[in-house]
């Protein structure tokens, strides 16, 4: 912490390009992410991918620039205490969005487990809709057999989705045992540890790429394949996307920790991404039991 | 880029009220003042837009037959009018309050995240321009109204769906973005002495919304990306042939939607109890209670949703569940509706417009609850359901209510922000042509709608047609009348008007009224102390 700025001054940063190319790169992402869909379920050509692209290069650039000065003024000594609890709280905010960004898919699964299906079977009041309407019909779950008739394989939950569960629960202990070791500034301890997590991240998500082949392959399991498909695709999907932006995420702390970066009073940073990686480690251990399990 | 933090240095070092000029200082501001305004400007903007989309429907109604547009046109109206209202009027111009009055309210030199802050103004720009961009697409735009229930937005829409999706998802980060820096700003940025109970309401109430707006917004972008899958990667969601449900969309759609409706509300009890006491001049009566019943309206609001869901064939159990908790919600609404007139109950009163529309808003508003309660009771609901008893409801509380509070908090604020008087005249004339428009463009709709008239048709039956020409009369008076509106805020931003004092309401209490007026451009460097 600096000591040239009065602590019971705010730090008031100054203005910065990076918030409106920022803008920018999420205009170009949604409208070319936008045509580009229309495109691709029309099987047309068109601009959409590379106005897509355009937006993740500008948004890369964005966030190369935007966290590199972060990390620079931070180094410079600019930033109080009290900036940093702010940082520390919105961390903690935005989790607690990503928390119920899942609900609302766990929120479809319950609800189509619970509700939708026995109902389609003919439960409750429902009787003539099993009758009628798709009389062979019937409500069970995991849901193999949809009422158009498109059949699928359920996954287990033994093997890979166990392993990659045992993979991921340790990453976040090889977590800990790295922010400990950045606690008490033992860096070679912190260096090994943060490696092996990361490691183990990218396992999980090789791993994770492999259950999703054995399952178009093997299994006949598809994004297309009725209700459990789409929850199962959709969920361990987002899941395995925030692995992705955690390892990402954990490599850039790897890279600043090499660096010399941090200290036991300066790691938002590195607390904020393991919050984070922590985050997902419980996501999926949700997924695990309401995904795979039940 | 080692010399952008030399840079930032020094200009710090060196002045205060030194401001960036010209078009750089808008787009690469950080300041809480600057983007309050932005969000102002960008909400009044996008209230004319919307607007006029609505004085098309209303055009299109004023006869029975098909008159002027053609229906698929007439649905996108209704479409664009909902979406750009709500997430483009009402929300931000909340938003644009919040970061200019938080910080004054409680002695904080800026919003606890500035880069951010300006990161979230300027998607949302963005995100409206996509979704404008998506009535050209072939196809047309999007035609399911603001709703976007399955299997309208799913099955029987048009491509344009895909742009509606992403613009959605963009305005849901600037609003999760702008939720957040409020609340770290509220809990990590007080001056010292300024407890929790000592903060204005209208800060208290945007703490809760921006709580309710992290909470819902994610769960709105899982629905629309569900939408998205369902319609273009051939999910089921909401298809039961593959063994989802249309009502599953309803049911998450709403678990975000009645939040929601709150977060557009909570914020006008704020503006209205800052504004009842400083033109009464009597403390507020009530404030903790104020404060406990803004805390239940929104926990109870997540308890509600399936309200807007009576006739799907729900089990009659959790129909009577829902019945039962949103009538709950009429007693801490009640409290507040008792607390601000008792605030009134012989006080000396004066009736500047502020307090005109803060008022109006307390006997609108309070129309538009009561038919809220009509429409909670499930059996009677099957009557009102999807009818324009239901338009009149929600108008009342979100035209007459929500913008109203929002008038009224811009004429209360408006010599803070620009330094000189608004013209009272003018801005009374403002406050009566739309008092008596609003009533008839909103009140008749009562009655239609309890004879049967359903809501989004281009056209109706014979037995409407009086009615419905008294409404498209008052929509657009309504309209026009806000044009008086914006004459007189281009008045005050061209500083034409008598220079204002730094506390221009007599009664008005708060640490916002302790700087000069304009507001300088960095206001509490060093925080005030607060008694």
């Amino acid at each position: 912490m600096s000591t040239e700025h009065n602590p019971t001054k705010y730090y008031v940063p100054d203005q910065s390009i990076w918030p409106i190319i920022g803008a920018i790169a999420l205009g170009l992402i949604a409208f070319g992410a936008g045509h580009y869909t229309i495109e691709y379920s029309k099987e047309e050509a068109g601009f959409g991918h590379y106005v897509l692209g355009a937006g993740l290069l500008v948004l890369v650039i964005m966030l190369v620039g935007w966290f590199g000065d972060q990390i620079r003024e931070s180094r410079a000594g600019l930033y109080n205490t009290q900036l940093g609890q702010s940082y520390r709280q919105g961390m903690l905010w935005f989790i607690f969005s990503e928390v119920m960004f899942f609900l609302a898919f766990f929120g479809a699964l319950f609800y189509a487990r619970m509700i939708a299906v026995p109902w389609l079977g003919g439960a409750g009041n429902n009787e003539m809709t099993g009758e009628i309407i798709w009389p062979t019909f019937e409500a069970i779950w995991p849901l193999t057999t949809t009422p158009d008739g498109t059949t699928t394989e359920a996954m287990g939950w033994f093997g890979l989705p166990l392993l990659n569960t045992i993979i991921l629960v340790i990453s976040s202990v090889t977590l800990h045992f790295a922010h400990h070791a950045l606690e008490v500034g033992k860096r070679g301890t912190l260096k090994t540890w943060l490696f092996i997590t990361i490691a183990l991240g990218l396992v999980f998500l090789f791993f994770q790429g492999y259950e999703y082949y054995h399952a178009y392959h093997d299994l006949g399991l598809t994004l297309q394949s009725g209700i459990y498909g789409n929850t199962f695709f959709l969920l361990t999907g987002f899941h395995g996307l925030h692995v992705t932006l955690g390892a990402i995420l954990l490599i850039v702390m790897f890279g600043r920790v090499l660096a010399g970066h941090f200290d036991k009073d300066n790691q938002f940073a590195f607390m904020a991404a393991a919050w984070y990686w922590h985050f997902v480690d419980v996501v999926w251990i949700c997924l695990f039991v309401f995904v795979y399990i039940l | 880029m080692s010399t952008v933090v030399a840079d930032a240095h020094d200009a710090h070092d060196e002045h205060h009220d030194h401001k960036p000029t010209g078009i750089k200082r808008w787009i690469f501001t950080t300041n809480h003042k600057d983007i309050g305004t932005l969000y102002l400007w960008f909400s009044f903007i996008m209230f004319l837009l919307g607007g006029s989309f609505a004085l098309m429907i209303r055009m299109e109604l004023f006869q029975p037959g098909m008159q002027v547009i053609d229906p698929h046109f007439f649905n996108q109206m209704t479409t664009m009018h909902g979406v750009i209202m709500v997430f483009g009027a009402v929300m931000p111009a909340f938003t644009g309050l919040a970061n200019w009055m938080v910080p004054l309210m409680i002695g904080a030199p800026d919003m606890a995240l500035p880069r951010m802050n300006n990161w979230s103004f300027w998607i949302l720009p963005v995100a409206f321009l996509i979704m404008l961009s998506s009535m050209f697409v072939p196809g047309g735009g999007p035609a399911f109204g603001w709703t976007f229930y399955a299997p309208l937005s799913t099955t029987y829409s048009a491509d344009s769906t895909a742009l509606f999706v992403f613009a959605m998802h963009i305005m849901g980060m600037s609003s999760i973005m702008g939720a957040i820096n409020v609340i770290v700003t509220i809990m990590n940025m007080r001056a010292p002495g300024m407890t929790y109970m000592k903060m204005p309401l209208f800060v208290w109430t945007w703490f809760i919304t921006a709580f309710l707006l992290i909470a819902v917004m994610p769960v709105l972008a899982g629905v629309v990306t569900m939408v998205l899958t369902d319609k273009f990667f051939g999910t089921s969601f909401f298809a039961a042939a593959g063994g989802g449900d249309p009502v599953l969309f309803q049911h998450l759609f709403w678990f975000f939607g009645h939040p929601e409706v709150y977060i557009m509300i909570l914020p006008s009890f704020g503006i209205v109890s800052a504004i009842i006491p400083a033109f009464a001049r009597k403390p507020l009566f009530g404030y903790a209670s104020m404060v406990y019943a803004t805390a239940s309206i929104a926990g109870l609001s997540f308890l509600v949703w399936a309200h807007h869901m009576f006739t799907t064939g729900m089990p009659t159990v959790a129909s009577l569940m829902f019945m039962y908790m949103t009538m709950l919600i009429a007693v801490p609404t009640g409290v507040k509706v008792f607390n601000w007139v008792s605030t009134m109950w012989r006080g000396a009163m004066t009736f500047e417009t502020p307090m005109l529309f803060a008022i109006a808003f307390v006997i609108l508003f309070t129309i538009g609850g009561l038919s809220g309660i009509m429409l909670a009771i499930t059996p009677v609901d099957y009557q009102y359901h999807d009818t324009y008893f239901v338009v009149a409801h929600f108008h009342y509380v979100l035209v007459s209510g929500a913008v109203f509070s929002i008038m009224a908090a811009a004429y209360y604020w408006l010599p803070k922000w620009s330094g000189v008087m608004y013209d009272e005249g003018l801005a009374k004339l403002h406050f009566w042509c739309s008092l008596i428009s609003v009533n008839i463009l909103f009140f008749p709709m009562h009655f239609v709608g309890l004879a049967g008239m359903p809501r989004r048709y281009p056209d109706y039956a014979l037995q409407f047609a009086d009615i419905n020409a008294i409404v498209s009369v008052g929509g657009f008076l309504f309209g026009f009348s806000q044009l008086i509106f914006l004459a007189v805020v281009l008045k005050c931003a061209m500083k034409k008007g008598e220079k204002a004092p730094a506390k221009p309401w007599e009664g008005a209490e708060g640490l916002e009224w302790t700087v000069p007026s304009p507001a300088p451009y960095h206001t509490f460097d060093t925080p005030p102390e607060v008694k």
